[in-house]
């Protein structure tokens, strides 16, 4: 390899258990279930896998984002109501060149999944990265 | 001579190289199938072929050679002669020692050596030969994979058949097997490898003069490098052999002989100390294996360093907990893992072959420390998790040792079972007659559980050593239980008896220790029979006296179908004397008395249950029943109270759900429920007045479930006299009245729902026996049964319509009167009565209107009610009539889309809940019932019914849709043709795509309307996905595209069912198979709709739009 990767060892962490949804039983034809946390999460990750584009990957690690923990469940702030989501994401290292990339990937990502009357926030979490300002 | 010449070409093209595999094949084939049929035989192959079996060139000699081996390989069923064979042997076996040719020259030989049981072997000298002669010019190990593999199977075939020849070679064939095997990797050489050596050792048995017995160390060090077996490369193959299977192999050729011993018990016992899970478990299984093969004399020294290593195997599992739950009351109660299970084998094993080696378990400190281990803590939960281990597996061991033999149980139950009771202050008691209360002893009694626990598991480990003879009964350990098990009963009692219900381990304990002593029969059973009755005793009475279903009266009910199939499977008489005695008649007396704390529900599960595991039981339990449904039912007519007849509906309800499912394994079970349908019908014969409110309902229906049951099940004679019975009851009954009402138009206007709710009862109970009855039952009179059941019916009883659609449908020549009659009755014989009220005679022309039936249909007369009655009624006798294939059911159908027309012949539409029952009554025609006329109940059914009416009245559908002028109508026959459609097998749907693609569209619209029909919409809709993945539909598919796209973008947004929403969507995306030029024009107008869907308020709907915009998205970008 000739110019080597920023990172080369990242850290892999274990795919969280995911929480499984238990209202599953709501039967009711009428009952409106808003867009949550978790939907955006997997929107993001695990129902996309079905349908031959994969998941949203570190662009520099054959890892997902989840298993670097670049993204969590947590850092998925969504407003239903006020049709608004925000996604804060965790670089791996300060320096990681692939940021904007990452955060357009997710941006164009949920741009298609989501009905067009949301906003869409992207942001880089406080600290992890040295051009913090510049990728908002 | 048109053969020889073919054979020239097909030798020409198997000899060149250059050709390609399947030609070869070609070839091959052509000339060991004229091989085969005698047209050529062996001896002109090899003269024609001299040439290529002899020229220089080396390639096509070898290919020639080759060539010549297959064709053997293809004659191996085939009788030869005798010289032939010798002198393709001695060719062979000469050609071994050229390289070039060496994959013909093996192949020929196998093929030789394989030869079976056929005219034509080859001669020991010739195989010992041949053996010599591949051992002396074959470099196994420099072969490649294929060559390797044909030698291995070669030298296998050899061994396996000239075991005599090979003993003559002696030192030479262990050598050679060496070196053949030594630094072999790939699995299925070795797989016959391991099966060599295991048949070398078997060649030379004796330990004297074995040339096995001074090659044993080198052969072993070749296999033994092998252990434990490790794959590199575990991807990519997959016809390779699996792990398993080869370790196996390993495993056996191991311990094959007891030479190895010296070498292999070492080696086991350094791999069984590795961490490794896999070298555990495999050194677990050989260790196993040497054991049996090895004999006791050699095992003997290792014993020592076997003990610790097998120690630390069995405490090698990480599960501590042991569950309480009802599920593990049967089996040890925890998970045991591959490493644990393995060693548990292996001291089975052991103990089982030499009980000096129990002398090791019974000496083991560690074993030792168990009594304190127990006495420390009285909770289980209180225990920290290394006392837990250590009793989970000290009971293991106990147990394990027990169970391997009758003498290794002695010895455990006399060092180890006083000392338990010790600990534990159980006392030994003399059972004489009555028992002798000590207080004192019961008082001083400890209740570990960890003590509970290890007696419990020694006690269930040892049952089935009990020996079965009388005379035998001098077995010390049985001896030792009896003198105990009087107060251990006692200790599990008060055990159960003090639990609370939030400590299921005391509950849990208790139960399964008096299950333990409970099990413990046998011819010499150290349980007597009083102390049997006292355990039943106490699990009944936990059972009758709870109030609510808690994990005690669960566990005790458990534990006692535990035993009743207990005593079933070992056929025990007494104890089965004891149980009918203290647990059946208990528990159906409880039923009987209905005064009991225990809720009624849970009295007829546990009797339900517990009577289920023996035939003697359930006949007692239906008789039980009987009686109990006698005496709720007659308390419920005469004081009116509401509880005994909640009582009685659930006690039909147990009938139907846990009995009728067993009539086929219980022998003259019929017989008695039977006998319980007829005393159902006394019962309401002797009721005189009879009301109900809304749990009286609850019963007519269970009622009616039961006895249509019932009648079905039941034998044909049975049938009949159920039959009969209930025709008295009815003929005893007001119902007769209602025959001789006249089936006249006025008669009938005047008709209310005036039965009094007996009769009602005794309406519904007849029409459930007419349903399940078979078509050879005979029907007394079954005129006036019609004329009965048609007023009842248009008064509006569905199950009189049923019943007149099963007679129809069963009517039969036996009975006294024909489906002629019948139909006459039902259809026309209002007019033959004289009643001439038709007043306007244009309508004569239509087919089958002229009958009453069809003009109350057709609204001419009466009310609403009774012309939606009137349509019900007819589509279940159509229903009848359909399914054996009568005719007369074209002109139901005409009847019924008249209905539906809107404008019909009298000039003015119908009411539209008319039509709408018309519409449904398609639905009734199309679809399988559950109620009546079903394979169960014992319906006519003329295959393909379903498709012979789709074909007849989809067309008049279609027309009737094109001139139809109403919305309503339009509507209404959409929804009549969708039933019609979505009830019919897809492929005759799938035949007839093209012309019922529009047909289908645009019904979906005309029903996506009103959310009335969105359960019609949603089969409809399902239809069309079914016609859209299929390959024969495609093409009209394709031909609509734009149709189907517009429909299915409007359903993408409707509101009234989820699942049409979401299939809408996923036959979207599944029109994307489509060839691109159909569907790219549309992307826009699909793109608007699913964009929309991505904000449906139902979460899976809009994980399918993402998934269905995703892949639309993706044919616009790549165009």
């Amino acid at each position: 390899m000739v110019s080597g990767l920023i990172n080369e060892n990242p850290t892999v962490y274990e795919r969280k258990e995911r929480r499984v949804r238990t209202d599953s039983s709501n039967t009711d034809e009428f009952t409106v279930e808003p867009i949550d946390q978790l939907e955006i999460f997997d929107i993001l990750f695990c129902s996309i896998c079905t349908y031959s584009i994969v998941d949203i990957r570190d662009p520099e690690h054959p890892y997902s984002l989840e298993q670097l923990k670049v993204l969590t469940e947590d850092s998925v702030e969504v407003d239903d109501g006020k049709s608004y989501v925000r996604v804060t994401f965790t670089p791996t290292v300060e320096h990681c060149s692939m940021a904007t990339i990452i955060g357009l990937s997710v941006r164009v990502k949920l741009m298609r999944s989501l009905p067009p009357r949301y906003k869409i926030d992207i942001r880089v979490a406080p600290g992890s990265h040295a051009t913090e300002a510049a990728q908002s | 001579m048109a053969a020889l010449n073919n054979l020239t070409e097909h030798l020409e093209s198997f000899v060149d190289v250059t050709r390609s595999p399947s030609h070869h094949a070609d070839s091959l084939k052509a000339i060991a199938s004229s091989l085969e049929k005698g047209v050529l035989s062996i001896n002109q192959l090899v003269v024609e072929m001299d040439m290529y079996l002899t020229t220089t060139d080396d390639v096509i000699r070898a290919r020639g050679i080759l060539l010549l081996a297959e064709m053997l390989n293809h004659l191996k069923e085939k009788p030869l002669d005798t010289a032939v064979v010798q002198s393709l042997a001695g060719f062979f076996t000469a050609k071994l020692a050229e390289w070039k040719s060496v994959r013909g020259a093996l192949t020929g030989c196998l093929a030789l050596i394989k030869r079976k049981d056929v005219a034509g072997l080859v001669t020991a000298t010739d195989a010992e030969a041949m053996a010599k002669a591949m051992i002396k010019s074959v470099q196994v190990q420099s072969l490649a994979l294929h060559d390797r593999k044909i030698c291995f199977e070669l030298l296998e075939c050899l061994l396996e058949q000239y075991p005599e020849a090979m003993i003559n070679m002696g030192n030479l064939i262990v050598y050679a097997t060496c070196e053949a095997i030594d630094g072999e990797k790939d699995p299925p050489c070795l797989m016959i490898a391991f099966h060599i050596v295991e048949l070398l050792t078997q060649l030379f048995p004796s330990p004297s003069s074995s040339p096995l017995a001074a090659e044993a160390s080198d052969l072993f060090d070749i296999i033994s490098c092998y252990f434990p077996l490790h794959y590199t490369h575990t991807k990519g193959d997959e016809a390779s052999i699996p792990r398993e299977e080869l370790s196996r192999r390993l495993s056996l050729a191991i311990s094959s002989t007891p030479f190895f011993e010296p070498y292999a018990i070492p080696l086991l016992l350094e791999k069984l100390s590795s961490s490794l899970t896999v070298a555990k478990v495999d050194s677990l299984r050989c260790l196993n294996d040497c054991v049996v093969k090895y004999g006791v004399n050699r095992m003997k020294k290792h014993y020592k360093d076997l003990w610790p290593a097998l120690k630390d195997a069995l405490y090698s599992f990480t599960e501590t907990d042991l569950s309480f739950g009802l599920e593990s009351l049967t089996s040890p109660g925890f998970e045991m893992g591959e490493i644990h299970r393995e060693a548990v084998d292996l001291l089975q094993r052991l103990v089982k072959q030499d009980i000096s080696f129990l002398g090791l378990v019974v000496d083991d400190p560690r074993v030792n420390m168990i009594s304190d281990t127990i006495s420390r803590y009285s909770q289980f939960e209180d225990m920290p998790d290394t006392s837990k281990l250590e009793i989970l597996v000290v009971s293991q061991i106990l147990c394990v040792s027990a169970r391997a033999s009758v003498e290794s149980c002695n010895k455990i139950f006399e060092t180890f079972f006083f000392r338990l009771m010790n600990t534990l202050g159980i006392v030994e008691k003399v059972s004489s007659g009555d028992l002798v209360h000590n207080e004192n002893s019961t008082a001083s009694i400890k209740l570990y559980h960890g003590g509970l626990h290890l007696c419990i598991e020694l006690l269930t480990a040892s049952k089935d050593l009990i020996p079965s003879s009388e005379e035998s009964s001098s077995t010390p350990w049985c001896s030792i239980v009896n003198r105990f098990s009087v107060s251990l009963i006692e200790a599990f009692t008060s055990v159960v008896q003090s639990s609370y219900d939030e400590c299921s381990a005391d509950a849990y304990l208790g139960v399964k220790g008096l299950l333990a002593m409970g099990m413990l029969c046998g011819g010499s059973s150290p349980v007597s029979k009083s102390e049997f009755e006292k355990i039943l005793k106490t699990l009944t009475s936990i059972i009758t006296a709870q109030r609510a279903k808690t994990v005690k009266w669960e566990l005790a009910l458990k534990a006692l179908i535990c035993m009743g199939s207990f005593i079933d499977r070992y056929s025990e008489r007494e104890k089965a004397m004891s149980y009918m005695g203290v647990v059946v008649e208990n528990l159906v007396s409880l039923a009987c008395s209905s005064h009991c704390s225990l809720p009624y529900p849970m009295i007829l599960e546990a009797t339900s249950e517990v009577c289920s595991t023996r035939p003697q039981y359930v006949e007692k339990m239906v008789q039980g029943f009987e009686e109990a449904f006698c005496s709720s039912f007659s308390d419920f007519y005469v004081n009116g109270n509401s509880k005994p007849i909640e009582n009685c509906s659930q006690l039909l309800e147990c009938v139907t759900n846990k009995l009728l499912p067993r009539v086929t394994e219980i022998d003259g079970l019929e017989k008695f429920l039977v006998h319980f349908a007829i005393s159902m019908w006394n019962q309401i014969e002797s009721s005189v007045v009879f009301s109900y409110d809304v749990s009286g309902r609850e019963f007519v229906e269970a009622a009616m479930k039961t006895m249509r049951q019932i009648v079905g099940v039941a034998l044909v004679d049975s049938q009949n006299s159920i039959i009969q019975k209930a025709y008295n009851v009815i003929s005893s009954s007001t119902l007769p009245a209602m025959e001789s009402i006249p089936l006249t138009f006025a008669a009938l206007e005047g008709l209310h729902r005036d039965l009094s709710t007996r009769d009602e009862l005794i309406l519904s109970l007849f029409a459930s026996v007419i349903i399940g009855a078979s078509p050879k039952a005979s029907l007394p009179d079954v005129k006036s049964l019609i004329k009965l059941f048609m007023v009842s019916f248009l008064k509006g009883y569905i199950p009189a319509a049923q019943a007149l659609g099963s007679i129809v449908n069963k009517l039969g020549i036996s009975s006294d009167c024909s489906l002629e009659e019948a139909c006459d009755i039902i259809f026309h014989q209002s007019f033959a009565s004289g009643n001439n009220i038709s007043s306007d005679d244009t309508d004569k022309t239509i087919c089958g209107s002229e009958t009453l039936l069809s003009k109350i249909c057709l609204g001419f007369y009466g009310s609403v009610d009774l012309q939606t009655r009137a349509i019900t009624g007819l589509a279940w006798i159509g229903k009848g009539l359909l399914m054996r294939g009568d005719g007369r059911v074209n002109e139901i159908a005409l009847v019924l889309m008249e209905c539906l027309k809107s404008s019909n012949s009298s000039g003015n539409a119908l009411h539209p809940s008319a039509m709408k029952h018309a519409a449904d009554a398609f639905l009734i025609l199309m679809s399988d019932s559950e109620v009546c006329l079903n394979r169960k109940f014992h319906a006519v059914i003329r295959p393909l019914y379903k498709q012979r009416f789709f074909s007849i009245t989809v067309p008049i559908l279609e027309s009737l849709i094109v001139n139809s002028q109403t919305p309503l109508s339009r509507t209404m026959l959409h929804v009549a043709l969708a039933h019609v459609i979505s009830n019919v097998p897809v492929t005759v749907i799938l035949d007839n795509t093209k012309k019922l693609l529009p047909m289908i569209l645009e019904g979906l619209s005309a029903l996506s309307v009103d959310a009335v029909d969105k359960e019609t919409l949603f089969s409809l809709l399902l239809v069309l996905s079914g016609t859209l993945t299929d390959i024969k539909g495609q093409q009209s598919v394709s031909d609509n595209a734009h149709k189907i796209i517009e429909c299915l973008v409007k359903l993408t947004s409707y509101r009234h069912l989820m699942v049409v929403r979401e299939t809408a969507i996923q036959c979207l995306a599944t029109l994307l198979e489509l060839p691109h030029g159909r569907i790219y024009p549309f992307r826009r107008e699909v793109l608007q709709a699913v964009t929309k869907a991505l904000d449906d308020p139902k979460r899976r709907v809009r994980e399918e739009a993402i998934k269905c915009r995703q892949a639309w998205t993706s044919i616009t970008s790549r165009s």
